[in-house]
C-alpha cells in the first residue's frame, strides 16, 4: 500500500490534533501550525514528483478492493492542486501569525485552518463521489466556524448567508449522489466512468449531471448562483478571507472539472455548451459587479466570481489545450487572488479602513507596497509577462481553435474591465492624496508584525512572477494533467486494474 | 410504496424551500433541516424499496447467498444524518448569536454586510 497518498490528509489532521493538545498555549499553537503547514508543503512536493514519475496512483483505504471500498486517487491535476493549496496554507498561516488577534487564536483558529486544509486536500484526492461529499462537509464546517469566529455583527450576518447557501448546495449534492447511486449502483468515480460511458443520450444521466452542476456551481460561485460570495467574503479577518478566496471556490471548480471530464461526458454537446454559456455570463456579471463597488475586499470578491468564469470556460471548450488552460488558470488564480487579499489586509492595517474613498497616498509613503500590489493586480488583468497573461493566452487560443468567437470576445473584454477595476484601486488607494490624513505626516512606522505579514505577500508575488517567466514549465505540467483528464483510461486502470 | 415515498420527498422539498424563502432566520434553519431530510429519504428511495433479507452471511457459509438488501444506501444515509446533525447544531448556535448581535430575526434588517 502506497503510504504517500493519505499523507496530505493525515498531516493537517495531525497538526490540528497537536494544536488542540496545546489549547492553552498560544505560542505552541502557532509553532505547531507553522510546522504543520511546512510539513504539508513538503509532502505535496514529494507527491507531485512521485506522480510525475510513475503516473496516476490509487490506494484502497482499509484494503477494501474498489469499487466497494473508498479509494484515494492522485493524478497530476490533483497533485498540482494539493501543492498549490499547501503553498496557500503556508502563506496564510505566516500572515495570520502576524495579524490574527489573540482572542481568535485562543478559540481554535489554527486547528480550524488545518481541518479546512484537510478537507480541501481530501476533496482533491478522493476517488469516490460520496467521499467527496464528506470532504466537502469537513471543509465547510471548518470554514463556517472560521467565518463566524470573533462574533462581530457583520460577521454573523455574512456567515448566515454563507452557511445557508452552502447547505442548500450540499442538499442538492446529496440528492444527486442518491439518484446517481440508484442509476449506476456504484459511487466509485472510475467505476462510474466505465458504467455510464455507454449511456449515450440517457436523459436520466444528463439530469443527474445537471444536479451536480448546480451543486458545484453554487460552491464555485458561477452565474447565477454566486450571490453568497460577495455578501460574505469581506467580513472575516483578512487571513481567513484570503484562504477562502484562494481555495474554497476552486474546490467547487475542481469537482466540476473532475466529474465533467471523467463521469459526465455522455452528452457533451448539451452539458458543456451550457457550461460555456454559464462561463461567459459569470465572467461578465462578476466584473460588472466589481465595477460599482467602492471597497477593497468587496471589489476583489466580485473578481473571484469573474475569474471562475475563465476556469469554467476552459472546461467547457473541452479540448486538450482548453483543459490545460483551465488547469493553468486555476493555479495562477489561487496564488494571485490570495495575494491580493493579503495586500488588501496590509493596506487596511496601515490606514484603518477598506473604503476606497478614505484611502490614499500610499504610493508616497509605501512605494514598495504599491509595487507589491501592482504585480498580482496586473497579473489578474493579464498583462505580460506575468502568469495571468499566459493563462488567458492559452484559453483565448483554445477558443479561437474551436471557433467559439463569442466567448473569446467576452474573455478579452472582461480582462479589459478587470484592468479598469485594478486601475481604480491603484488610483484610489495608492495614487491620490489621502483625504483624511495630513499629506505632510507619514503613517505610523511598520512594526515587525507588518514585516512578517508583508513577507508572505512578497513570497506569493515572487511565485507569480516566476510562473510568468517560467510559463513553459507549468504549461507542460498542465498539458500533461489535461491529457490525463481527457483520457481517463490511466485513471480507471489505476483504480480498478492494477491493485496495489 | 415508491410513488408514496416520491410524493413525501417532494412535499418535504417544497416545504423546505418555502421555509427558506421566509424572512425569519429561525424558519430558515427549519427549511435547511427539511431539505436535508428530503435528501436522506431520496437516497433511501433511490437505493430500492423492496422487502429483502438483511445482508448477513449465514452460519457455516463462505459468502452471501440469495437475494439480500443493499446495505450501502443505509450506510450513506447514516453518514449524511450525522453530518446534518452537526451542521444543524452549528447553524442553530449561529442563528442564536446573530439574533443576539443584530437583535432581530428578520432577514431584511440584516444588511450591514451588504450596504
Amino acid at each position: 500500500m502506497n503510504v504517500l497518498l493519505p499523507l496530505p490528509l493525515l498531516m493537517p489532521l495531525l497538526t490540528a490534533v497537536l494544536c488542540l493538545l496545546g489549547w492553552r498555549s498560544r505560542r505552541w499553537q502557532q509553532a505547531a501550525s507553522l510546522a504543520g503547514g511546512f510539513a504539508l508543503l513538503a509532502v505535496a512536493v514529494v507527491l507531485l514528483v512521485a506522480v510525475r514519475r510513475t503516473g496516476v496512483q490509487a490506494v484502497a483505504v482499509g484494503s477494501w478492493p474498489p469499487p466497494y471500498g473508498i479509494v484515494l486517487v492522485v493524478d497530476l491535476f490533483s497533485a498540482l492542486m494539493v501543492l498549490v493549496s499547501a503553498i496557500i496554507g503556508v502563506a496564510t498561516i505566516i500572515y495570520s501569525l502576524a495579524t490574527v488577534d489573540a482572542a481568535r487564536e485562543n478559540y481554535g483558529y489554527h486547528p480550524l485552518v488545518h481541518v479546512l486544509l484537510a478537507g480541501v486536500c481530501g476533496a482533491f484526492l478522493t476517488g469516490d463521489v460520496f467521499n467527496l461529499y464528506v470532504w466537502f462537509e469537513v471543509m465547510l464546517i471548518a470554514s463556517f466556524v472560521l467565518m463566524a469566529l470573533g462574533g462581530e455583527r457583520i460577521q454573523m450576518e455574512g456567515a448566515i448567508k454563507y452557511v445557508t447557501l452552502n447547505l442548500v448546495s450540499s442538499a442538492i449534492f446529496l440528492a444527486a449522489v442518491g439518484i446517481l447511486y440508484g442509476l449506476a449502483g456504484t459511487l466509485n468515480m472510475a467505476d462510474l466512468a466505465m458504467k455510464l460511458r455507454p449511456a449515450q443520450g440517457d436523459g436520466m444521466v444528463v439530469t443527474v449531471s445537471l444536479m451536480f452542476m448546480a451543486a458545484f456551481g453554487i460552491k464555485a460561485a458561477v452565474f447565477p448562483l454566486f450571490f453568497w460570495l460577495p455578501a460574505s467574503y469581506h467580513v472575516p479577518p483578512v487571513a481567513v478571507s484570503a484562504l477562502f478566496a484562494g481555495l474554497l471556490t476552486k474546490v467547487g471548480v475542481y469537482a466540476l472539472v473532475r466529474l465533467f471530464t471523467l463521469v459526465f461526458v455522455q452528452d457533451v454537446g448539451f452539458t458543456h455548451t451550457l457550461l460555456l454559456v454559464v462561463a461567459g455570463l459569470t465572467m461578465a456579471s462578476g466584473v460588472l459587479g466589481a465595477a460599482v463597488q467602492r471597497e477593497f475586499r468587496r471589489i476583489l470578491s466580485f473578481h473571484i466570481v469573474s475569474q471562475i468564469g475563465y476556469m469554467v470556460m476552459g472546461l467547457a471548450l473541452f479540448t486538450p489545450l482548453a483543459v490545460s488552460g483551465a488547469v493553468f488558470y486555476i493555479i495562477h488564480h489561487i496564488i494571485v487572488k490570495t495575494n491580493l487579499f493579503l495586500i488588501a489586509g496590509l493596506v487596511s492595517r496601515l490606514q484603518g479602513t477598506e473604503a476606497l474613498a478614505l484611502l490614499g497616498g500610499l504610493y508616497r509613503w509605501r512605494p514598495a507596497l504599491a509595487m507589491l500590489f501592482l504585480i498580482p493586480a496586473l497579473s489578474l488583468a493579464g498583462i505580460p509577462p506575468l502568469s495571468g497573461f499566459f493563462a488567458k493566452l492559452i484559453l483565448v487560443r483554445a477558443g479561437l481553435e474551436t471557433r467559439q468567437y463569442a466567448i473569446v470576445a467576452t474573455a478579452l473584454l472582461v480582462s479589459l474591465l478587470t484592468l479598469f477595476s485594478m486601475t481604480k484601486i491603484w488610483q484610489e488607494a495608492f495614487w491620490k492624496q489621502a483625504p483624511a490624513l495630513d499629506p505632510a505626516v507619514a503613517p505610523a512606522p511598520a512594526g515587525p508584525a507588518y514585516k512578517v505579514a508583508a513577507g508572505a505577500a512578497v513570497a506569493l508575488a515572487a511565485l507569480t512572477v516566476s510562473i510568468g517567466l517560467g510559463a513553459e514549465f507549468l504549461l507542460r505540467l498542465s498539458s500533461e494533467a489535461a491529457g490525463q483528464l481527457l483520457d481517463p483510461s490511466a485513471y480507471v486502470a489505476a483504480v480498478l486494474g492494477g491493485r496495489p | 410504496m415508491t410513488p408514496l415515498m416520491a410524493l413525501l420527498v417532494g412535499v418535504l422539498y417544497a416545504a423546505g424551500i418555502y421555509m427558506l424563502l421566509r424572512r425569519s432566520i429561525v424558519k430558515l434553519i427549519l427549511g435547511l433541516v427539511l431539505l436535508s431530510h428530503a435528501a436522506h429519504l431520496l437516497i433511501f428511495t433511490a437505493g430500492g424499496l423492496e422487502w429483502r433479507r438483511a445482508p448477513f452471511i449465514p452460519p457455516g457459509a463462505e459468502r452471501l447467498t440469495g437475494v439480500v438488501a443493499d446495505p450501502l444506501p443505509q450506510a450513506l444515509i447514516m453518514t449524511a444524518i450525522v453530518i446534518s446533525f452537526g451542521v444543524t447544531a452549528f447553524a442553530l448556535v449561529l442563528v442564536y448569536r446573530a439574533h443576539q448581535a443584530a437583535s432581530t430575526d428578520d432577514w431584511d434588517e440584516m444588511r450591514s454586510s451588504e450596504p
